[in-house]
């Protein structure tokens, strides 16, 4: 709060104006109109629209289709959040025992940020093309057949590693940070009395970088769950056999290419019902931090 | 570092050059495959070395692109990508600072409830709501137009909390000072407010250019004139096309060109770049 302020009344209204005007017109009257939709059922040329009140949700909550994207999503949100943070957490660990060197690694590191999902997509399905890349050609060797193309599992970990790369700089460059916050002396002690690295990392490290490692799987579930819509655009396109169909693309694609206003609706309401609670959540890690 | 240990210190580097390697891997396979010719890929597999046709597939693909998938020049679709990047940065920048300034600097009714109008689009990500925003757009007239590429992605919570927080860090003493002076609040803005936070909105300007060049979806549906495709959603495009006639040299050569700008500001204006990534989050 501050102490001065200006005591116009008309002018902060005209500067607030070109936010509120494009909130207004982009985000909030098209959420109205997506819960709206999700009341409503088109008939079968989309001329008449009849009021069904919660039905389009409880066919969703009927619909084994609807099902089998929740499991999706929520198997590929973990693996893209315990892959990418994973390995980031061992690079950024090794990072910070290296003296000289870290500024140049961190620099090799950091660029992925700025590839696009879309082009990160495209350069994985490069990579594993059945036909041509080079990963399916050295799994051939030692004796592995690799075809995203029919395999539901290997599609998915196709997705999920793009996915993952591109997240790998930025779960980086936050547990540096966090690794830099933690106080060299209570390292220090701990290895005067004669505890070993791994010892130290376990018991010390990690626990006090649980508030950085919480942080990241709010933000890393939230990128999984809603930016990695160009990954699989841009690869499976959900498929095969649903395999890859994530929430967020089943939303596009029951909207835009099935015309299933209604269920679309609905499934953004429930989209939305996940955003929200998954941002108060990171609001309140904002206020509160991890206890630890 | 703790204690000196040798064997650990080996271990480390190795890590890192792998971790190096792996992230570098994609880009690098992209690379070598955007220097070799179509005939190249059809004994198997692709080369591990760049090839002699850098140059050739390079500059057929800005000129002229890849007229099989219907997608103009590389050269006109880095310019459209250019033009909405810019757009939104300079956009969501424009708006957020003076709706930061307006919250900070003013009381007055319903200043709660516009912040929480904001606040709301935080939790609403384009992707979540794309169906009903398409249909406003369309509505208004904004498909197949800068316009409609970059208005509708302007509005951001992000950047309104990152200059609020900057505004709220500002001491009191200097809007007491202006005061004093006779400055009004629009001067109070342009000539102590904003030059006090250039390194703020530099730093946010990376990381919205960035965000502003790499959109997918958005201008995928809304641009169905090929004069206004963008160079992400472009790329798709071109590889779906590819499937029936295997051009994945050009199709590497154009993702390298996609990627170029965004990386080439991450790496040159890293320090810039953290100080907008952190901040962002908090």
């Amino acid at each position: 709060m501050k102490r001065t302020i200006f005591s116009n009344q008309l002018l902060p209204w005209l500067l607030l104006a070109p936010q509120l005007a494009i909130t207004f017109i982009f985000f909030i009257w098209p959420a109205m109109q997506a819960v709206w939709q999700s009341f409503l059922r088109e008939d079968a040329f989309g001329i008449r629209s009849t009021f069904v009140g919660l039905d389009n949700y409880a066919r969703l909550w009927g619909s084994a289709e609807y099902m089998n994207s929740m499991q999706v999503t929520l198997i590929f949100s973990v693996s893209v959040t315990l892959l990418s943070m994973g390995f980031s957490l061992l690079l950024a660990v090794a990072v910070d025992r290296t003296l000289r060197s870290s500024r140049l690694y961190t620099t090799l590191l950091v660029w992925p940020y700025a590839v696009a999902p879309a082009v990160a997509g495209i350069l994985w399905w490069f990579i594993f093309n059945p036909t041509i890349g080079i990963l399916p050609y050295m799994l051939d060797q030692i004796g592995y057949d690799w075809n995203h193309i029919s395999n539901p599992n290997q599609a998915m970990l196709l997705v999920v590693i793009a996915s993952a790369w591109k997240q790998i700089s930025y779960n980086f460059l936050f547990f540096v940070a966090g690794l830099q916050s933690i106080p060299a002396s209570l390292r220090e002690a701990a290895a005067i009395d004669g505890a070993g690295p791994v010892k130290r990392f376990f018991t010390i490290t990690f626990p006090l970088l649980s508030p950085t490692t919480f942080f990241l799987m709010v933000v890393n579930i939230v990128y999984a769950m809603f930016e990695t819509f160009a990954v699989i655009d841009s690869t499976t396109e959900g498929g095969p056999a649903q395999a890859t169909n994530i929430l967020v693309y089943k939303v596009y694609f029951d909207g835009f290419v099935g015309q299933n206003m209604g269920s679309s609706g609905a499934q953004s309401v429930i989209l939305m019902l996940i955003v929200i609670v998954l941002t108060v959540i990171q609001f309140r890690w904002v206020e509160k931090k991890v206890a630890y | 570092m703790i204690e000196n240990r040798p064997f650990l210190n080996l271990l480390t580097h190795l890590v890192l050059i792998l971790g190096v390697a792996i992230v570098a891997l994609p880009v690098w396979v992209a690379f070598v495959a955007s220097t070799h010719t179509a005939t190249d890929f059809s004994s198997g597999t692709i080369p591990m070395w760049p090839g002699p046709h850098l140059v050739e597939n390079y500059s057929r693909m800005l000129d002229s692109g890849l007229s099989t998938s219907g997608t103009p020049p590389v050269a006109r679709m880095m310019l459209n990508s250019l033009i909405m990047a810019m757009a939104i940065a300079i956009g969501k920048i424009v708006i957020s600072v003076l709706s930061a300034f307006a919250i900070v600097y003013f009381r007055f009714p319903l200043r709660n409830f516009a912040f929480w109008c904001i606040f709301v689009t935080l939790m609403l990500p384009v992707e979540v709501r794309i169906v009903p925003t398409f249909q406003v757009v369309a509505g208004l007239g904004l498909l197949n137009s800068y316009a409609g590429l970059s208005i509708p992605l302007i509005a951001s919570a992000t950047a309104t909390f990152l200059f609020r927080q900057v505004f709220l860090t500002m001491p009191d003493e200097l809007v007491e000072a202006a005061r004093i002076d006779g400055a009004g609040p629009m001067k109070f803005f342009r000539d102590i407010l904003l030059p006090l936070s250039r390194t703020n909105i530099a730093a946010l300007f990376v990381i919205l250019f960035i965000y502003g060049w790499n959109q997918y979806l958005w201008p995928l549906l809304i641009t169905t004139d090929a004069q206004y495709y963008t160079i992400v959603a472009g790329i798709k495009r071109m590889a779906d096309a590819v499937d029936g006639l295997p051009q994945w040299h050009l199709v590497m050569a154009t993702a390298v060109m996609a990627m170029l700008p965004p990386v080439a500001v991450v790496i040159g204006m890293q320090r810039l770049f953290v100080k907008g990534l952190v901040e962002t989050e908090k």
